[in-house]
């Protein structure tokens, strides 16, 4: 247990190190704390279970590895004869369950609160299609589709010749991105139109199926404006590594002029998004088809 | 045991020894179509899966080279998507389960003391069926459409968007399951009959038992997963809704028969590797295994739990928090039966007198990175962490630590190990440490940066990725054609042990446990053995 102990304060500091931005190779390596207090808490949890296998690790290693170094038939080791140790076996069948039942408390608590989309201050439907995602604000009527950008769908092409370094946000950027406002408990609720994808976006450490026939639900809340990108996360055919995920989060009184700009020009373009919408449907019956 | 019986088997082992003067194994090529013999049909297995290893490998290395760097340079997506979903079907179908087959031909009737199988047709047949499914597995490449390409576990609706290939690769499952299961029924019937007297069940060397077990797993799955995929079949030809919202299915349905069948088919690749490390270990620490009951009670349990965590596999899909609580608990219980063997390995070699030979170097790397393995899955199973691993290289690490260095790296240990017994020759010592130690580098350079990539956030099964993922994907790549390339070097080794070498004794190793009866008969083992049965004390 003081190993455990140990290794939690040793976690809780390499949490503050993470941090840092000086540190900024480490985040390529690990897990990201994220931008909400959930993402936060698993992050944390994430770092707690990491040092503990890390400690059981060492021990374990440790005590094969002195054995490789030192009963070697080479330095004329005789070998025991012993072949069990009731006593031995009952103490490494308890404490591993001890440090189960220790790691499951924390991700029990945890888990309820991630289930828990009670309380949300609006709610945005995503459907996903090969190969992009539709959003709907089931509150204002405001729905788009959201696919790669441009530069990032030239690029990707076989043999296009473009060299990806030289792309902004190369495969994780897209058309239109999805706007919240900050500080707001948002209801995403998640479901599909053809095959199953996924929706995650990691900043917000939630990622759910988008399964043809359900409508699954998940909650996100985010304190720092800013543009967060994801991507989708289940095989879903040929295009399944070009449809991702970028939500921007923005205060509130900017969301709010984003949310009467997009009404206006809806109204605005009311007969041209009807054609567009007809136009969309052709293509996906042509798609299906083939 | 009745007189009379006695007499019976008494003239009828005159009677056959009188036969196998005559004949022997026929010749040419009828000898490997016909042969009931389970050592000729063990080798057959084995070098099936050999084959299948390197054809499954070398998709590996067409993702490795697609994903050297960012953008698409030599594949298109769809291809790519067929790459990954073959690569897999074939390591697990072709090349692992049937490997283990192998060596369990081989060995339990060495072992066990019996003078071959107990239904010698039947192992023929269910060898034979393994060939014509992975013939319509690799033909299911060039239909119309391309291959199948919707990921090894086959999901609908996604699957059902497959061309031609769907009704081939589908028949490859039902043929490569009915072999499964045929060479199940065989173990079983073989271990429960034939031991030769004075062997009670808890005298049976460990891998005796893990393949027991394992027989019935299969046994016990394998039927689920071919109904599974029937439904497939029929939703696509026949207009059935078995998985199909609108026709009132349900896609979900699928994954929860798939993975009542996935979770256990895991542990049908690994308990047999269990089982090789747990003959490895004591022979070359000279000291016998520790904790016998404990290794078969543990691989009981390990058995009883893969029946019950198969949501953990789907922890995305919505399930409701009951069912996440359940599946995160009943998973993480497996650690402690898993502990219980790590321990048992460590405290074998602990006051032992080890020495170095190459199947003990694959079984000191196996106890090291399965072990990683096993801390990756620890941490997958807490639900609300493993939403961000879920589906993202950290997975793919995880499996392929406990595949690779896991089961592949005990069965490698394990050919070693019994090369000599089937050749009746020594190997190229030199050579085959070579192996050991370009794989246990190479398999480390090629999966441990995969953890990296999957924490920053790169999804699976992607063919191309945003540039901050480049350097690691670099470096796997690297590993994996350093990997791939060393296993050339397996074949060459093989390849010269069976060609010509020092003579094997019986004994082979100087510490081999005479636990099971292999190491009592001469090397290499005559084409009949334990005829006459030998007794236990």
């Amino acid at each position: 247990m003081k190993m455990v102990k140990r290794s939690l304060a040793a976690g809780a500091a390499l949490t503050m190190l993470a941090s840092a931005p000086a540190l900024a190779g480490w985040s390529d390596l690990n897990l990201r704390v994220g931008a909400t207090p959930l993402s936060r808490e698993i992050y944390g949890l994430h770092m707690m279970i990491l040092w503990i296998c890390v400690a059981i690790a060492v021990a374990v290693f440790a005590v094969m590895i002195y054995s490789i170094a030192t009963f070697r038939k080479s330095k004329g080791a005789i070998p025991a004869t012993f072949d069990h140790s009731t006593k031995a076996e009952i103490i490494w069948t308890v404490i591993p369950v001890g440090i189960l039942v220790f790691m499951a408390i924390p991700a029990a608590k945890t888990l309820v609160r991630i289930d828990d989309t009670r309380g949300s201050d609006m709610t945005i439907k995503a459907t996903g299609y090969q190969w992009k995602w539709q959003y709907d604000y089931v509150d204002q009527g405001i729905s788009f589709f959201s696919t790669l950008s441009r530069a990032s769908n030239e690029a990707r092409q076989l043999h296009s010749g473009i060299d990806p370094k030289t792309v902004d946000n190369y495969l994780l950027d897209v058309d239109n991105p999805l706007v919240v406002p900050a500080g707001k408990k948002v209801r995403m609720l998640i479901t599909s139109a053809d095959v199953i994808h996924s929706w995650w976006l990691p900043d917000f450490a939630i990622k759910k199926d988008a399964i043809p026939g359900y409508i699954n639900e998940m909650w996100f809340k985010v304190d720092k404006p800013g543009t967060y990108r994801g991507q989708c996360v289940e095989l879903c055919g040929r295009d399944h590594g070009f449809m991702p995920i970028v939500v921007v989060v923005m205060e509130q009184a900017q969301y709010d002029a984003w949310v009467a700009q997009q009404k206006s020009a809806r109204q605005a373009a009311a007969p041209a998004a009807e054609r567009i919408a007809q136009l969309n449907e052709t293509t996906l019956r042509v798609e299906n088809a083939e | 045991m009745s007189s009379t019986q006695h007499t019976h088997d008494h003239a009828f082992h005159h009677v056959s020894a009188a036969q196998h003067d005559e004949h022997g194994p026929a010749t040419g090529i009828m000898r490997w179509l016909t042969t009931t013999n389970h050592k000729d049909i063990g080798t057959m297995y084995l070098v099936f899966s050999l084959i299948m290893f390197l054809t499954g490998g070398s998709m590996a290395l067409v993702i490795r080279a697609e994903l050297f760097q960012p953008g698409m340079q030599l594949v298109d997506p769809g291809f790519f998507n067929t790459m990954t979903t073959v690569h897999a079907l074939i390591m697990v179908f072709g090349a692992v389960m049937p490997a283990t087959v192998g060596l369990a031909n081989w060995m339990i009737p060495l072992q066990i003391g019996a003078p071959d199988m107990a239904l010698p047709r039947m192992n023929n047949f269910s060898f034979w069926l393994l060939v014509a499914a992975f013939a319509l597995l690799i033909l299911s490449l060039f239909m119309p459409g391309g291959g199948p390409a919707s990921g090894w576990t086959l999901y609908p609706p996604l699957v059902l968007q497959t061309g031609d290939a769907l009704p081939l690769a589908i028949f490859a499952i039902h043929l490569a399951g009915a072999s499964s299961i045929m060479g199940s029924i065989n173990i079983i019937v073989t271990i429960m009959n034939l031991r030769a007297p004075g062997m009670s069940l808890l005298k049976m060397p460990l891998f005796v038992w893990t393949w027991l077990i394992t027989a019935y797993l299969l046994i016990a799955v394998m039927p689920v997963f071919a109904g599974a995929v029937t439904m497939l079949l029929t939703d696509h030809f026949f207009h059935t809704t078995f998985f199909a919202a609108a026709g009132g299915g349900d896609p979900v349905l699928y994954q929860h028969i798939f993975w009542f069948f996935g979770h256990p088919e895991v542990y049908i690749m690994i308990l047999p590797a269990f089982g090789i490390i747990s003959e490895i270990i004591p022979t070359f620490a000279r000291k016998p295994l520790f904790g016998y009951d404990s290794m078969v009670y543990a691989t009981a349990s390990i058995a009883f739990l893969s029946f019950i965590v198969w949501g953990h596999h789907m922890f995305t899909v919505g399930m409701p928090l009951a069912g996440e609580m359940f599946f995160m608990l009943s998973t993480m219980l497996i650690a402690v039966p898993t502990g219980v063997k790590v321990f048992n390995w460590t405290a074998t070699l602990w006051k032992g007198s080890l020495s170095f030979e190459p199947p003990m170097l694959f079984a000191l790397a196996f106890l090291f990175l399965f072990t990683i393995g096993g801390f990756s899955g620890l941490m997958m199973a807490i639900a609300p962490v493993d939403f961000q691993y879920q589906d993202t290289y950290f997975i793919v690490a995880h499996f392929h630590y406990v595949l690779v260095p896991g089961a592949v790296f005990a069965i490698m240990g394990g050919v070693y190990y019994w090369l000599p017994k089937w050749t009746g020759h020594m190997y190229d010592m030199k050579l085959a440490k070579v192996h050991f130690w370009l794989s246990t580098i190479f398999v480390n350079v090629l999966f441990f940066p995969q953890h990296f990539l999957g924490l920053a956030g790169m999804p699976r099964r992607i063919p191309d990725y945003s540039t901050q993922f480049t350097d690691w994907n670099m470096v796997s790549s690297i590993g994996g054609f350093g990997f791939g390339l060393s296993q050339l070097l397996f074949v060459y080794v093989i390849w010269k042990c069976v060609k010509g070498g020092a003579p094997a004794t019986a004994k082979v190793w100087d510490g081999a446990r005479t636990h099971g009866l292999e190491w009592t008969v001469p090397s290499p083992a005559p084409y009949h053995t334990f005829e006459e049965a030998p007794v236990v004390e």
